[in-house]
């Protein structure tokens, strides 16, 4: 039993950098754009909210600056798709490597300019991510040590995700923003400013994967910061919002099922000790466990692009670029 | 805002138009246009394609900028520089394409941009329905429109307007997507709203509907305004001569020919769509070379199943199509095409099948040809010869062989289409709504062209709209409701009402100038 609990606690600590990543993605693509570079966005989060906790020592500060590096990141993007008209495909792309190089480059340099070349956040900063035990809800057996004894990065992540899907949802705002995204045209002679919409979304999004990133890296690495501590969790990203169906309620869902594939790789040992009918598992070669997330990613795009009715589906104006001009 | 005029206001300029013009680059669109428009009065501007109506009136909804001239709006001289200013002024433009969210419901559409409020509340579907009840009108304000029907989209286009204060209504061809039966529903609204002291302007080139709901007609051509008369003095043959410049006979030809042998044998079929909805239920009818078969039915009572059945692109859950003798079912639709059924199929959007709208018109005559040589290299020479032809018989105006299909006008874009599917000799030839949104002298073009095929011995398949045309230049009429033939009638003989009738759902034996006849 501990070894499912102790499995399925980590689905959700590997899930929940998805989980920013996911609810920041549907919030831009429900304004219309399609932003690939969700893996770059990240990347920057991860190295400026590691950068500034390892020498501010804050974790508000570090998560502000984590936002800001994903509003950065994702200015370039929507300056270029909204006022240029830029291919998305091709921009979004563009981001993921910039941001990948962003990181990695000053990544290097920060190792180099650290004694024994390995960045470690302080004992002080990382006692601020310890996981805290909610009252009473933490001594439920079971179920209090899987889900209500968490960092509080964890909670973060899903009032994020139960916001934006109210503000989508219920807001008027997000009925503007949904308006925008489906189509822009109706959006424009209904006296929307859509460029506006368009900016304050993909930003806001843009921000939302940023903290996803800095999860990674203060979390996942023990503190020590990683060159391609990302990893292609960006990119898992964009495939569950497919999953999601643009919701980002069901983005939690979506992202505890991709957090357990992720860590299966490191946890198929403990299930092979404990239960004897699974001793396979360990038979089975890592690079199977690792292929994992991403194969279950394919999978689930090829499901899920078979058959959908209209509100579970991307905005009908996803990707495409809008010109007032053009009929 | 405007406060809502009362009856007493009836009668006084809304809007006075001095001296518009409005250049596009060396052609001008409207040159020197004065206009009065009328609160409590229903003012048709008509015109043929390309004689600016639409320009006019896109100045009072803010879209484009007048060269030079005036607009006064209660007296008052305005600069209308964007829709929102046009909002402000009481004016409100119901474009022919739809601006509506498909995935949101009726009022999220009807208050999008104007309602307040940090949350949505539900109280805003009561809202939308009580503005729809203001004006005789009725929709579910929580259906959404990829539901709705063409009509509904079109009150809940008209519902958004009159939710942001509208009291002067500008349409733009409302009619063109409407059947008989909601036209006539549209109309009533439009009276009921200026009989409450709304302005409208219907902007449209249908003689019959400016006869029928207006109470003064504007005319305008080629960017000139060449008359302002009162319907009440008026007549079709004297709108038409304003319209075009010279008399013109508005008599639709119908060659009398005698039927040949049946090209086309249609038995009991029934199709189904992707989500296994019935939309042809048992049909059965036979097309004969050298007659035009009309179609007629309320919009998506299978006519679109039908055309593509016929085509090979939809597959055939019960029964059989017969060319000749040859069975077509699991054929492909290019062996089909090579028995010698040419189709022409113009869906709602003109150039969502058959045509490729970036490339040149040459081009678009070889999507049916490019195979016929076995080369690698496309016969661009042919088609190119093919394109000048139809460009000449057809009458076509174009900047030449080299135009994309996009930059044509409606008109053309049709005589592009159907030039090229006559060119092929086909033995039988579908046609879908091939005038729909065409102004009189194309729409004659059109049908001049149908029926030379007829008089080769063609067998025509005419899905139409207009009932008055097809009882002019239909040889049987066959009616769907519902994906059931009601009945098929010699169209020589049958009335406007007698088709309604079978069209909303009543049915009857005849069969005319056909073998089989159903058991009931």
């Amino acid at each position: 039993m501990n070894t499912i609990v102790n499995f399925l606690f980590a689905a959700i600590k590997a899930g929940t950098p998805l989980l920013f990543g996911t609810t920041g993605e549907i919030i831009t693509e429900k304004a219309g754009n399609l932003n690939l570079g969700v893996e770059g966005l990240m990347y920057m989060g991860a190295f400026v909210g590691f950068l500034v906790g390892f020498y501010t020592e804050s974790l508000l500060l570090s998560l502000l600056a984590a936002f800001g590096a994903g509003v950065l990141g994702s200015l370039i993007y929507a300056f270029l798709t909204v006022t240029l008209k830029a291919n998305q495909n091709v921009t979004g792309l563009t981001l993921t490597i910039f941001g990948t190089g962003f990181a990695n480059f000053f990544g290097e340099m920060l190792i180099a300019a650290t004694k024994g070349g390995a960045p470690k956040l302080s004992a002080k900063f990382s006692a601020k991510l310890a996981e805290i035990q909610i009252p009473l809800l933490s001594d439920i057996p079971y179920l209090g040590r899987a889900l209500f004894s968490h960092n509080i990065l964890v909670y973060l992540a899903i009032i994020i995700a139960i916001l934006s899907w109210a503000y989508i949802k219920f807001t008027r705002a997000g009925l503007y923003l949904r308006a925008t995204g489906e189509n822009p045209a109706a959006a424009d002679a209904s006296g929307l400013n859509v460029t506006l919409i368009k900016y304050v979304n993909i930003l806001l999004g843009g921000g939302i994967c940023g903290i996803g990133g800095a999860y990674i890296s203060l979390l996942n690495g023990n503190g020590v910061w990683n060159n391609g501590c990302v990893n292609g969790q960006g990119w898992i990203a964009v495939a569950l919002v497919i999953f999601a169906s643009w919701s980002p309620a069901k983005a939690i869902l979506g992202s505890l099922v991709f957090g357990a594939f992720t860590i299966f790789q490191v946890r198929a040992g403990d299930f092979a000790a404990e239960f004897p009918a699974l001793s396979f598992l360990s038979s089975i070669p890592n690079a199977i466990y690792v292929m994992l997330p991403f194969l279950v990613t394919a999978v689930v795009l090829i499901i899920t692009s078979i058959t959908r009715k209209r509100e579970g589906a991307q905005p009908a104006s996803c990707g495409v670029n809008y010109y007032r001009e053009e009929r | 805002m405007d406060t809502v005029t009362n009856v007493s206001a009836r009668g006084e300029i809304a809007i006075e138009l001095r001296g518009i013009t409005k250049a596009f680059g060396s052609v001008i669109a409207n040159n020197n246009i004065d206009l009065i428009i009328r609160r409590g009065e229903i003012l048709a501007l008509l015109g043929e394609n390309g004689s600016g109506k639409t320009t006019l009136m896109n100045m009072l909804s803010g879209i484009y900028h007048p060269d030079s001239g005036r607009i006064y709006v209660n007296g008052n001289e305005v600069f209308i520089r964007s829709p929102q200013d046009a909002t402000r002024l009481g004016i409100g433009m119901i474009h022919q394409h739809f601006k509506l969210v498909d995935v949101l419901t009726a009022a999220d559409n009807i208050i999008l941009g104007a309602g307040k409020g940090f949350l949505l509340r539900r109280n805003r579907f009561e809202e939308a329905r009580k503005v729809a009840e203001r004006y005789g009108m009725y929709i579910d304000p929580e259906k959404k429109i990829y539901e709705m029907s063409v009509s509904e989209k079109q009150t809940v286009e008209i519902l958004k307007v009159l939710y942001r204060g509208a009291n002067i209504l500008i349409l733009d061809e409302p009619t063109a997507v409407l059947t008989p039966q909601e036209t006539q529903r549209l109309f009533e609204i439009l009276r009921r709203m200026r009989d409450d002291g709304c302005a409208i302007v219907i902007i449209t080139h249908k003689l019959n509907e400016v006869l029928e709901i207006s109470d003064r007609v504007t005319i305008l051509r080629r960017g000139e305004s060449v008359a302002t008369v009162k319907t009440s003095e008026t007549n079709a043959a004297k709108l038409t001569e304003y319209m075009v410049g010279r008399p013109v006979t508005l008599k639709i030809e119908r060659p009398d020919t005698k039927p040949t042998e049946r090209l086309l044998n249609v038995y009991h079929l029934t199709v189904e769509d992707e989500d296994g909805v019935t939309r042809l239920d048992d049909v059965s009818f036979s097309l004969r070379g050298g007659e035009i078969l009309g179609v007629a039915g309320v919009a998506g009572s299978g006519q679109k199943e039908l055309c593509e059945t016929i085509a090979g692109l939809h597959p055939i859950k019960k029964g059989a199509i017969l060319y000749k003798k040859e069975n077509i079912e699991g054929k492909t639709p290019r062996e089909i095409i090579k028995l010698g059924i040419s189709m022409s199929f113009i869906p709602e959007d003109r150039l969502g099948m058959g045509l490729a709208a970036s490339l040149d018109i040459a081009d678009n005559m070889m999507l049916k040809s490019y195979r016929d040589p076995k080369s690698p290299f496309t016969p661009r020479k042919a088609a190119e010869e093919m394109a000048k032809e139809v460009i000449k018989k057809l009458d076509i105006v174009t900047s030449g062989i080299n135009q994309p299909v996009r930059m044509l006008s409606g008109g053309n874009v049709q005589k592009v289409l159907l030039g090229r599917e006559i060119h092929v000799n086909p033995s039988v030839l579908i046609t879908a709504y091939p005038v729909r949104g065409l102004d009189i002298g194309s729409s004659y073009v059109i049908y001049d062209a149908l029926n030379e095929q007829k008089k080769r011995g063609v067998g025509v398949l005419y899905i139409g709209e207009d009932l008055d045309v097809m009882l002019e230049l239909c040889d049987r009429i066959m009616v769907l409701c519902h994906g059931k033939v009601t009945g098929i009638l010699n169209a020589r003989t049958a009335t406007k009402e007698q088709i309604g009738l079978l069209m909303a759902g009543a049915t009857t034996n005849e069969r005319y100038g056909e073998e089989v006849v159903p058991n009931e």
